[in-house]
């Protein structure tokens, strides 16, 4: 009987008092943006919430843009954005994450090693429009390109010093994985991926080959030293600066015991 | 035999022919898509991968967690749709006269919103059940996102279906002196339900089958889903993700889509018996 | 048709539900559209509405709106589907109805409702890997109109079927038999007799059918080439109108956003072209059969 009026007691005091019953705390946080960063934010919420019972992480994708805005009007607590923030973005908090560098692709059948920058600029602008043109056989060029306003074209664009309108592709796509098997289905394609995933493709057997954008060897391995510079932040951002959970999640995606996550999803960590 | 009659059993061969050969080029464009999927996905496929939540975004583990969103979100939109959309036929066919132009807007409407795209769906669904109606990403904002799409769909295969019933069910029933909603119900509806059926498995496919409007309603989630309040990845946005933003997913992408075939298959079957079910009880067309 | 006799309580309470799914079905689309116009406005009240028909190419981000190559492409890869699908999925129901053992009829029926549910993805998996490497070692780049009038096919292709195969199902037997009777031929009787009969339904199933093609996106993302340009020829890249919005929606902000929502707003004012079109070509669809 008195065990019993005990339990009860304690039942009803674990009732009136949650947060006392439960573990240390109960929060909930809701991550949006791009598309690029939702499965590794998604593996490191994983691991967070494992670490730390209570805490729920939602991960929704949609794209930078959407990050951007969601965290601007309160929609979500962290925003995801896979490029550099812009001018009139400044009021929101930055946390770089991870690099994804940018490098061209071909097909392995094609012969043409290396491509030099202006050969580049000359093949994005219609002056070179067959690969017998710089020592390549007599095959027309399939010249592919990224959609407006992706992060990887800007950096590519930089990168050759050229404005979105000089550009005269034949194939306009994207994500990277579109890129890689339009390229890896057309022998005499060429376009411009993320360096993780074009190595990744590379080792499994798909037929593309990686180029350098720039004199620095393409690899993930040049991309984490700073040396290949055609690269792009992924980052997480907040509105205001980060406190409570999300700051501690923000710590945490940072910190290296997620590098394996990082380097799974075949970018590199961020240079502290 | 006469050259006239000749060159009329050629014109039967010909058409004969066609009328074969289309089915066969069918099933050859189909036997070779689905040899693709086998051929890339079926080595991922066994118990483990439909009873475990998912692990390296999706490259091990399995897809328990996705299985249940898509039912979920398959049966909310059905649920909301359906009766809607028979509701609607019905207006169409059995109330308005065929010349009121209420009807004619009705069904323009619902043509104009069949062609809309799905990314299109899936930004309405989003403001309107996510952010307005408060839902937030939810399996019922996505529910709801595809019972907007579906319904198209579904009124059309419906109203086809109660314009086909002949007149014969109609006048029988109103002869018997049932009252009007009482002859839709128990005489004409039955007799239209097979086309029904037809436009269900349509819709149930066309809903397993949607990525863009459930990125931005139900969501990108990968957790088991214990609430309808609960964000939820459903099966095809999680073959999308697989494929176009996982570094080496193709192979899980491809074996959670010939998962979500084989879901299909069972569930059209089970469909069609429904109907068959249902014709033989209602076989009493005149 | 007998008027209706809403004397009953019952009776008027019926036929005021069914009012009311008609209305909440009808406003589903006044909402969608709402909510694009108001997307929409923003773009619209900078660059003005002409500036999406009259400029020259799409570069958002520069000011430059031309929609016109996408509507164009948006046609042309709907219309080239269509005219494939449309002719094999009704041949296909008949095929089901007046040709096949029942065995192979049934069993196509089941293929044909499971295609309807293959994801886009994959069908744009199978076009990017398969189809357009087989056209690009023909005539480069092979992502093309061609590429996506044919994915577009397979894919409109049950759709069609399956209404058509309805619509042909519950024609009375008494055409076929009596056609029988004049001693005619069994593909007589299918395409002069049984098609013509189906007619109403067929267009509904041709209607649904370019709806799912107009609005169409991942597949045709993947295998059209997505280049904003007049197509010279089948072998040529295009954009379409709901490609335009995926493709760019995930960077896109402020105008450009908005100017997204302008290609979807376009794209409805298309369908309901079509629709137009269908209407003046088409039978009158509200005959009953007996």
């Amino acid at each position: 009987m008195p065990l019993r009026r005990t339990l009860v007691a304690a039942l009803t005091a674990a009732c009136l008092f949650p947060p006392l019953a439960g573990a240390a705390e109960t929060a909930k946080l809701t991550v949006t943006g791009a598309s690029t960063l939702a499965p590794l934010v998604s593996e490191i919420a994983h691991r967070f919430e494992n670490a730390n019972p209570g805490v729920r992480i939602d991960v929704q994708t949609g794209g930078s843009s959407r990050g951007v805005a969601d965290v601007r009007r309160g929609i979500a607590d962290i925003g995801m954005v896979s490029r550099v923030l812009k001018p009139d973005e400044d009021d929101l908090t930055v946390n770089i994450v991870a690099r994804d560098g940018v490098g061209m692709i071909v097909n392995t059948a094609n012969p043409v090693d290396p491509l030099s920058r202006d050969q580049v600029i000359g093949i994005y602008t219609g002056r070179i429009t067959n690969w017998s043109q710089i020592g390549g056989p007599d095959r027309p060029i399939t010249v592919v390109n990224k959609a407006e306003g992706r992060s990887t074209l800007d950096i590519f664009l930089e990168h050759v010093q050229l404005k979105p309108t000089d550009v005269k592709a034949h194939i306009v796509i994207g994500d990277n994985e579109q890129g890689v098997k339009v390229v890896a289905g057309n022998p005499w394609a060429i376009g411009y991926v993320s360096i993780g995933t074009a190595e990744y493709h590379a080792q499994a057997g798909t037929p593309v080959r990686l180029m350098a954008l720039g004199p620095v060897v393409a690899t993930t391995g040049n991309v984490a030293n700073g040396t290949y510079g055609a690269a792009r932040p992924l980052n997480l951002v907040t509105a205001k600066p980060p406190e409570g959970v999300a700051a501690r999640f923000i710590a945490y995606s940072q910190s290296p015991a997620v590098h394996d996550l990082i380097h799974d999803q075949y970018f590199v960590p961020a240079p502290r | 035999m006469s050259i006239d009659a000749l060159r009329r059993r050629r014109t039967a061969r010909v058409v004969d022919a066609a009328v074969w050969g289309v089915p066969a080029i069918t099933v050859a464009a189909l036997a070779w898509l689905l040899a693709d999927v086998v051929w890339h996905g079926a080595g991922q496929i066994d118990l483990a991968f439909l009873t475990t939540a998912p692990r390296s975004a999706g490259r091990a583990g399995g897809i328990a967690p996705m299985l249940v969103s898509t039912a979920i979100v398959v049966a909310i939109a059905v649920a909301v749709a359906l009766p809607l959309a028979v509701g609607t036929a019905v207006l169409l066919v059995e109330v308005l006269p065929p010349s009121a132009s209420a009807g004619r807007w009705i069904r323009r409407s619902l043509d104009i919103l069949a062609g809309m795209p799905s990314i299109v769906f899936g930004l309405f669904g989003n403001l309107v059940f996510c952010t307005m109606l408060g839902m937030g990403f939810s399996l019922l904002s996505g529910g709801l996102t595809l019972a907007c799409m579906v319904l198209p769909i579904l009124m059309r295969a419906a109203e086809e279906s109660l314009r086909g019933v002949p007149d014969g069910c109609r006048r029988g029933a109103l002869a018997l002196g049932m009252p009007r909603h009482r002859a839709i119900t128990a005489v004409i509806l039955p007799c239209g339900m097979p086309g029904i059926i037809d436009g269900l498995t349509l819709g149930v496919g066309r809903a397993m089958a949607e990525t863009a409007a459930l990125v931005f309603t139900s969501g990108y989630v990968d957790r088991m889903p214990s609430a309808l309040t609960d964000s939820g990845r459903t099966l095809a946005v999680h073959v999308f993700d697989l494929s176009m933003n996982v570094t080496g997913g193709d192979r899980w992408a491809y074996a959670t889509a010939l998962v979500l075939i084989g879901l299909l298959l069972v569930t059209a079957g089970l469909l069609s018996l429904a109907s068959r079910f249902l014709q033989r009880k209602g076989a009493h067309k005149p | 048709m007998t008027s209706i006799s809403s004397r009953r309580p019952a009776e008027r309470l019926f036929v005021t539900g069914l009012g009311l799914c008609g209305a909440a079905a009808s406003l589903t689309i006044v909402a969608v559209i709402g909510v694009t116009t108001v997307e929409a406005t923003p773009a619209l009240s900078v660059a003005g509405p002409q500036a999406f028909l009259t400029d020259d190419g799409w570069f958002p981000l520069s000011g430059r709106f031309g929609l016109m190559p996408m509507i164009l492409g948006t046609v042309l890869v709907s219309l080239g589907g269509l005219a494939l699908a449309g002719p094999m999925g009704i041949v296909s129901a008949v095929f089901c109805n007046h040709y096949a053992p029942a065995a192979v009829a049934t069993a196509y029926r089941l293929l044909l409702k499971a295609l309807a549910g293959i994801p886009s993805v994959v069908y744009g998996l199978w076009g990017l890997v398969t189809l357009v490497p087989l056209i690009a070692a023909w005539a480069p780049p092979g992502a093309s109109l061609l590429a996506g009038i044919l994915v577009l096919a397979l894919m409109i292709l049950p759709t069609v079927a399956v209404v058509a195969d309805s619509a042909i199902q519950q024609l009375p037997p008494a055409l076929h038999r009596g056609g029988a009777a004049l001693g005619m031929r069994r593909h007589t009787i299918a395409f002069r007799v049984v098609v013509p009969a189906a007619r109403s339904g067929l267009a509904t199933a041709l209607v649904l059918a370019l709806g799912r093609a107009l609005g169409e996106t991942m597949a045709l993302l993947m295998v059209t080439g997505n280049l904003v340009q007049y197509p010279s020829s089948l072998f040529d890249p295009v954009r379409t109108l709901a490609a335009n919005i995926a493709l760019e929606m995930a960077y896109a902000q402020d105008i450009h956003r908005s100017a997204l929502f302008v290609s979807g707003l376009v794209l409805a004012l298309l369908v309901a072209a079509a629709l137009v079109v269908a209407e003046v070509l088409a039978p009158d669809g509200t005959r009953h059969v007996d």
